[in-house]
């Protein structure tokens, strides 16, 4: 810890004036507790966070681990180019955008339309009931869930069952490609409305109650007040979380997918991460795949800052 | 005009209870098709088609035994509750000392560090260096600290505890440092105490990661002695590996997998969850709101 501090006085040292350097002695003696605390949690980040992103170099090597990144060869931009080329990128590309397009129009609002839907319900009682249910599968497992997704969309499963009496012949559906993309988004809305309920719901409580009163007055209905105090009321915390949205476009959750996808469904389900982890975990090609990743990566810190930006802007309140 | 606004508030107000019957039934109707299933007698649960609302056949608890009899699930619950509770232990403890560090005033350190801190939620190395920092470098290829260690702390979490340590008095530390109070006592007997339900919402979600993770273990961990309970899952659920079901068994006594055994895994693995739920709930919808606002 002694030693952190030392380092943290010396390159302070180096960059600023002797006064600035007293100052900074003085705070660590009369806050040595407090950076005694912090020594772990920033050799945390350092080892953990900040490792690997000096570990991304090895994009831009042929990189062999028994070498490390001291010794690999150097290949500037191929890894980068090679994918690029590749016949994989256009697909992993239109997939990604695919599935996060689909979940705007339809997973973004579902929480929405379910924290006004609970508003308007009188029974304190009923509506408890009815949040307790739906936050529930937020907390169950993905294995779980998708688990039970392969039981149920199976060919002789609850769901064909239900659909042949109706005369729909059976279909497998995890190993159909055109069922992927509305079984990921279903999903995900199933498990997710509820939770993300949370935050509209909250935005409604604070709306100030005398609107609704002064309206009430007024002869407006419950739709009206719908439409012209809650609504508006809530606006600024959907722009937030649209913004927040947009910034993770181009990424698509590793873990679901790879739980759910399989080689007859990668035309559809196969996505950037997806790739990033058959290429580098399990084929060992670690140059190329850390070249994919870190592509996806630099793609994703511009979609925030860019976000970031129209937040400031919009709603006058950045996001950090 | 009165009575026909009342009459067709009326119809939207039925609409919207049916629609919100509808979701709760479409929500919970899954968890119940397999506790009902797990229950049922497999010969007839296999003759059965649709929508189960009771164990088909006598009501029979042998897919539980066949479970608990099982040497993978038996290990990968013990190995999960050893992960579960060995990582929130670290998890809680970095998260307090690093939230209670910045939350402190006239720390000069503090505004770079927080931007280091917060700069990894933009940015990542990716998957495959962090892999092999991990697996190589550090070579925790196989270990057990290779679930505890690398997700040591949350930074959303850390920045909800912020946020809740930020919100207590300051008068109430000055008070405490009159009497001659040091950081880690102001920390222990004065903030710790004010942010108990934070700090509940924070362990609830540490301890949910952990018994939900899967991923890290399919990276890190091949000696099946260390598998975490989703793994073993996964490969009776979903990869369908039978090695799951049989390892330990002796070949005379292989049990064949049955799909009442399934069901009955997934309630196993998921009543936990469901335990801890109602107490902490009260909680995380407050926790969930401060996250929120620095996402």
């Amino acid at each position: 810890m002694a030693i952190a501090q030392r380092m943290d006085a010396r390159r302070a040292v180096k960059t600023s004036r002797r006064s600035f350097r007293d100052r900074l002695l003085q705070d660590l003696v009369r806050n040595k507790y407090i950076y005694l605390m912090l020594v772990p949690v920033v050799a945390y980040y350092l080892i953990f966070h900040y490792g690997p992103m000096y570990g991304a170099l090895m994009a831009f090597q042929d990189y062999t681990p028994t070498k490390g990144i001291w010794g690999s060869r150097w290949i500037g931009l191929e890894n980068f180019t090679t994918f690029f080329d590749s016949e994989y990128f256009q697909r992993l590309i239109r997939n990604t955008l695919a599935i996060n397009v689909i979940e705007l129009f339809f997973a973004f609002p579902a929480p929405i339309i379910l924290a006004l839907l609970l508003n308007e319900i009188t029974s304190p009682a009923f509506k408890r009931t009815v949040q307790t249910i739906t936050y529930l599968p937020h907390f169950v497992s993905l294995v779980v869930v998708v688990g039970m997704m392969v039981d149920f969309l199976a060919r002789d499963g609850l769901i064909n069952n239900l659909l042949t009496p109706l005369g729909i012949p059976p279909t497998q559906f995890l190993q159909r490609a055109e069922w992927y993309w509305p079984i990921f988004v279903g999903s995900g809305i199933w498990q997710g409305v509820g939770w993300g309920s949370i935050v509209y719901l909250a935005a409604i409580t604070a709306i100030d109650p005398t609107l609704y009163e002064a309206a009430t007055v007024d002869g407006a209905n419950r739709l009206q007040q719908l439409r012209h105090i809650t609504l508006p009321g809530i606006l600024p915390t959907i722009i937030i979380f649209l913004i927040l949205r947009i910034g993770s476009m181009m990424s698509v959750g590793y873990e679901k997918t790879i739980l759910l996808y399989n080689p007859s469904t990668y035309e559809t389900a196969d996505v950037i991460n997806s790739y990033v982890y058959r290429k580098g975990v399990l084929q060992a090609d670690f140059g190329f795949s850390a070249a994919v990743g870190l592509f996806n990566s630099v793609i994703n810190f511009g979609l925030v800052m860019i976000a970031n930006r129209i937040s400031k802007r919009v709603t006058e309140m950045g996001l950090f | 005009m009165v009575g026909k606004r009342t009459l067709g508030g009326n119809i939207a107000y039925a609409m919207i209870i049916l629609v919100m019957v509808l979701l709760m039934i479409v929500t919970v109707y899954p968890f119940i098709h397999v506790l009902f299933a797990s229950l049922s007698d497999p010969a007839d649960l296999m003759r059965t088609r649709g929508v189960i609302l009771a164990p088909i056949g006598s009501v029979t608890f042998a897919a539980y035994e066949a479970v608990m009899n099982n040497p993978m699930v038996a290990i990968g619950y013990r190995n999960t509750l050893f992960y579960v509770v060995t990582a929130t232990a670290l998890n809680v403890t970095l998260t307090i000392l690093g939230a209670y560090a910045l939350s402190r005033k006239n720390v000069m350190l503090k505004t770079p560090i927080l931007f280091m801190i917060i700069f990894t939620m933009w940015f990542h190395g990716g998957l495959i260096p962090r892999y092999l920092l991990i697996s190589q470098t550090l070579n925790l290829q196989d270990s057990p600290l290779a679930l505890i260690i690398p997700g040591a702390i949350s930074t959303i979490n850390l920045i909800i505890l912020r946020t809740a340590f930020e919100g207590v008095p300051p008068a109430l530390e000055e008070a405490a440092r009159i009497d001659g109070a040091n950081d880690f006592q102001i920390l222990w007997k004065v903030m710790l105490p004010m942010c108990v339900p934070t700090l509940a919402v924070i362990i609830l979600f540490y301890a949910v990661a952990h018994w939900n993770a899967w991923f890290d273990a399919m990276l890190f961990i091949r000696n099946r002695e260390w598998y975490p309970l989703q793994v073993v899952l996964r490969e009776i659920l979903i990869t369908n590996n039978t090695e799951s079901m049989t390892t330990g068994v002796s070949s005379g006594d292989v049990m064949p997998i049955g799909e009442t055994i399934k069901y009955a895994i997934i309630i196993v693995a998921t009543v936990p969850i469901l335990f801890v739920y109602p107490f902490l709930q009260r909680y995380f919808v407050k926790g969930v709101m401060i996250g929120a606002i620095k996402e």
